[in-house]
């Protein structure tokens, strides 16, 4: 008997500010993969990130987003969060004068619905900074503000880390990065893949993907998906570019 | 089909009512009659049998205020509706001041044991003035910084054991004349602090002052004078409070620091005045060669709050600081700010704003940065940061500089800023709630003053902030 998959988008469009992005885009995520999502400028990449965690300014006009079979659209951002949906920002906003000590336990206490004791807290923070290879300070600093691209994408994958979702959904968490920052990011990315975990790893370039092996991969322009394939999908791209994946050329 | 997008349900103050918005059954042993005339000023004079200097003194400042025209800036149509002749000037609840809390009228006592007060004293205040009304009704200084000489009594007090100090320093910073609000606390000033710290002493935990005012159209009119003389420190903490009354009250104080050369004083205000009292008060310092000055400047209740705490660096490397925060709901307006003149080269001075208006309140920041020629190597930074919580309120910038030097570094920045939709999305994607997310940013706006502060006062107003923004429905 087929289990309910961890994500079904069937058929969504969505629109910003009355224009339309996402026009019929349909997917499906199973636990325990990891799919990526590549695409050029303007393809609705973002959008399709943004309208998964519930962002008010994008407008599901038509489709749905079944999350475990239950329907996302209609709730806010932190009752997904809460039902375990995470987003790794692209841009991370800065919260000035927020530590991220507390605005971890916060989060935390969100998502679980209780206090973590002080102590395991702590302990918890302190391995994913080490893993993450980030100082001490870190924790004291304030959220996102003045953090180097490198910092930022790493605060993301740490509060990943933490908050344990079901559905991680990552938003060109490779870009902005060096060669050195991108291995650090990609190896936080690999340990959290989990048999009950879904992952959809967003990209412009296929340069992550040497690093996270994806089970799948799309194709996404023009607000659909036009081709989904194995890994070996994003070699192809690589040789024939975006250009060679138009709808047009697809369907003829 | 997507979430719509809600406002949080903020209420300003809510606990306010409950918290500090009591009062008492009037009692008083004397309660001027409603307005001002000469014979009140005369009558007051004479009740605390003040030496002839202070009684002219108030005469000539009567005259002042009863020629000078209301301000024609600021919020014209809130200060114009105040009817000084509404008010009472001077009213006397008990005929003592005491030194223990148990011999303070039961009323009053449980006041300011219901406002915290006599615990705060105990944990962690070295000294603690409380007025109630006009009158200081008790204060306390720990025995240790009386043996050192340090001095910290009520202002009317002062007037008669320490004439000598008094008549030397007393209006040296703010004349009679400086402005209407000003000329008014002269003529008819009660209570108040003085506070004098001999040379080389450090007062190392703060002093504080309480002011309550329990009446209806009550006037309160004290006068600060803080003097820290050569190489001397101190931090004096005052607080404030009124039950919430459906007209008008009046606050007109007027505060004057001296930090003699390589002296620090600290002046921290948490202003929580209910929304039906004027707020309008003068407070300036001067600062000579090496000394700190440094304002920290809470201001979240009254009606209207006209307040723009100054600092004139007249000695080489004095230095000067104003850190203000403001918060305005509905029907507020805080119109605060800072000035600061560079009268002596190498000073230098950094001003701290930041506000927060709601449920449109109003705040509004106006300052002053003044550099005088010969003044070189000046060094001055301006920040002004504005959150708007919704678009019915509203938040002006009115920073003024005039600079006569040209070897001088001064900065300025400022912002007005929405809550940001992004930063509330970023919040929420991890599972807070839209007002835990909305505190959580105001706390971090408010965090470079909340830090500033003694950790009870952080946690005081933290606690505040947060039952602010809580919305009474869930």
């Amino acid at each position: 008997m087929a289990t309910i998959p961890l994500l079904t988008i069937d058929n969504l469009h969505v629109s910003v500010e009355g224009k339309p992005i996402l026009q019929g885009l349909t997917l499906s995520v199973d636990r325990g993969q990891v799919h990526a999502i590549m695409g050029p400028n303007g393809s609705g990449k973002s959008t399709l990130s943004y309208t998964i965690m519930g962002h008010p300014r994008y407008q599901v006009t038509q489709g749905r987003i079944l999350f475990n079979g239950q329907e996302l659209v209609g709730m806010t951002a932190d009752a997904r969060a809460r039902a375990g949906v995470f987003l790794a920002f692209q841009y991370p906003t800065a919260i000035p004068g927020v530590s991220v000590v507390n605005f971890l336990r916060e989060a935390l206490k969100a998502r679980f619905g209780g206090d973590v004791p002080v102590k395991e807290f702590r302990k918890l923070i302190k391995e994913q900074m080490v893993l993450l290879g980030v100082e001490e300070s870190f924790a004291s600093r304030a959220v996102n503000d003045g953090f180097s691209g490198g910092e930022k994408k790493r605060l993301e994958i740490l509060q990943m880390a933490l908050l344990k979702p079901a559905l991680a959904v990552l938003d060109e968490t490779d870009s902005g990065l060096d060669i050195d920052a991108l291995k650090v990011v990609a190896e936080g990315i690999n340990r959290l893949r989990a048999p009950e975990r879904g992952m959809l790893l967003i990209t412009h370039y296929q340069r992550i993907l040497n690093y996270v092996q994806p089970d799948v991969v799309h194709v996404m322009i023009g607000g659909q998906v036009v081709r989904s394939g194995g890994k070996e999908l994003a070699h192809e791209l690589e040789a024939k570019g975006y250009e060679g994946f138009r709808p047009v050329e697809v369907t003829s | 089909m997507t979430p719509e997008k809600q406002q949080p349900p903020i209420n300003v103050g809510q606990d306010y009512e409950q918290k500090y918005g009591f009062h008492d059954p009037e009692q008083f042993i004397f309660k001027s009659e409603r307005g001002l005339t000469r014979d009140i000023v005369e009558r007051i004079s004479e009740m605390k049998h003040e030496p002839a200097w202070m009684r002219e003194f108030r005469l000539g400042a009567l005259d002042r205020f009863i020629k000078k025209p209301m301000p024609t800036w600021a919020n014209t149509e809130l200060l114009n509706q105040i009817r000084f002749d509404n008010i009472h000037y001077y009213l006397k609840a008990t005929d003592k001041s005491s030194q223990n809390w148990a011999d303070v009228p039961e009323d009053i006592r449980k006041t300011y044991e219901r406002l915290g007060i006599p615990e705060a004293e105990r944990k962690f205040l070295a000294g603690v003035t409380a007025q109630y009304e006009s009158e200081t009704v008790y204060h306390s200084l720990r025995e240790d910084l009386t043996k050192q000489g340090v001095l910290f009594t009520d202002m009317d007090t002062a007037v008669r054991e320490h004439p000598e100090i008094v008549q030397k320093y007393f209006a040296t910073v703010i004349p009679p004349g400086d402005n209407k609000f000003a000329a008014l606390n002269s003529a008819v000033w009660s209570g108040g602090s003085f506070i004098y710290v001999p040379k080389g002493v450090k007062v190392e935990i703060p002093l504080q002052a309480y002011f309550r005012i329990n009446a209806e159209n009550m006037g309160q009119f004290e006068r600060t004078l803080i003097i820290a003389d050569e190489g001397a420190s101190v931090h004096y903490i005052e607080g404030c409070t009124a039950p919430v009354y459906s007209t008008d009250s009046l606050h007109s104080a007027v505060v004057e620091l001296i930090a003699m050369p390589h002296a620090k004083i600290r002046y921290t205000t948490i202003q929580n005045w209910s929304k039906n009292v004027y707020n309008l008060v003068t407070k300036r310092a001067v600062a000579y060669e090496g000394a700190t000055v440094e304002w920290i400047d809470g201001n979240l209740g009254s009606k209207l709050t006209m307040k723009y705490p100054a600092i004139y660096l007249l000695g080489e490397r004095a230095h000067g600081e104003v850190l203000s925060v403001a918060f305005s709901g509905k029907d507020q307006h805080q119109d605060a700010g800072a000035k600061i003149i560079h009268a002596a080269p190498n000073t230098t001075s950094t001003i701290v704003s930041k506000s927060i208006s709601k449920d449109g309140g109003r705040t509004t920041y106006r300052g002053l940065i003044k550099v005088y020629k010969g003044a070189t190597g000046v060094k001055s930074h301006v920040r002004c940061d504005a959150l708007l919580l919704d678009e019915r309120s509203r938040s002006d910038t009115y920073p003024t500089m005039q600079i006569d030097e040209e070897q001088v570094e001064i900065g300025h920045e400022a912002s007005v800023s929405k809550i940001g939709e992004e930063q509330l999305f970023y919040l929420m994607s991890r599972g807070l709630k839209e007002t835990d997310a909305t505190t959580m940013i105001v706390n971090g706006f408010f965090e470079p003053f909340v830090k500033e502060l003694p950790l009870e006062y952080a946690v005081e107003l933290n606690r505040l902030i947060q039952l602010e923004m809580e919305g009474s429905v869930g």
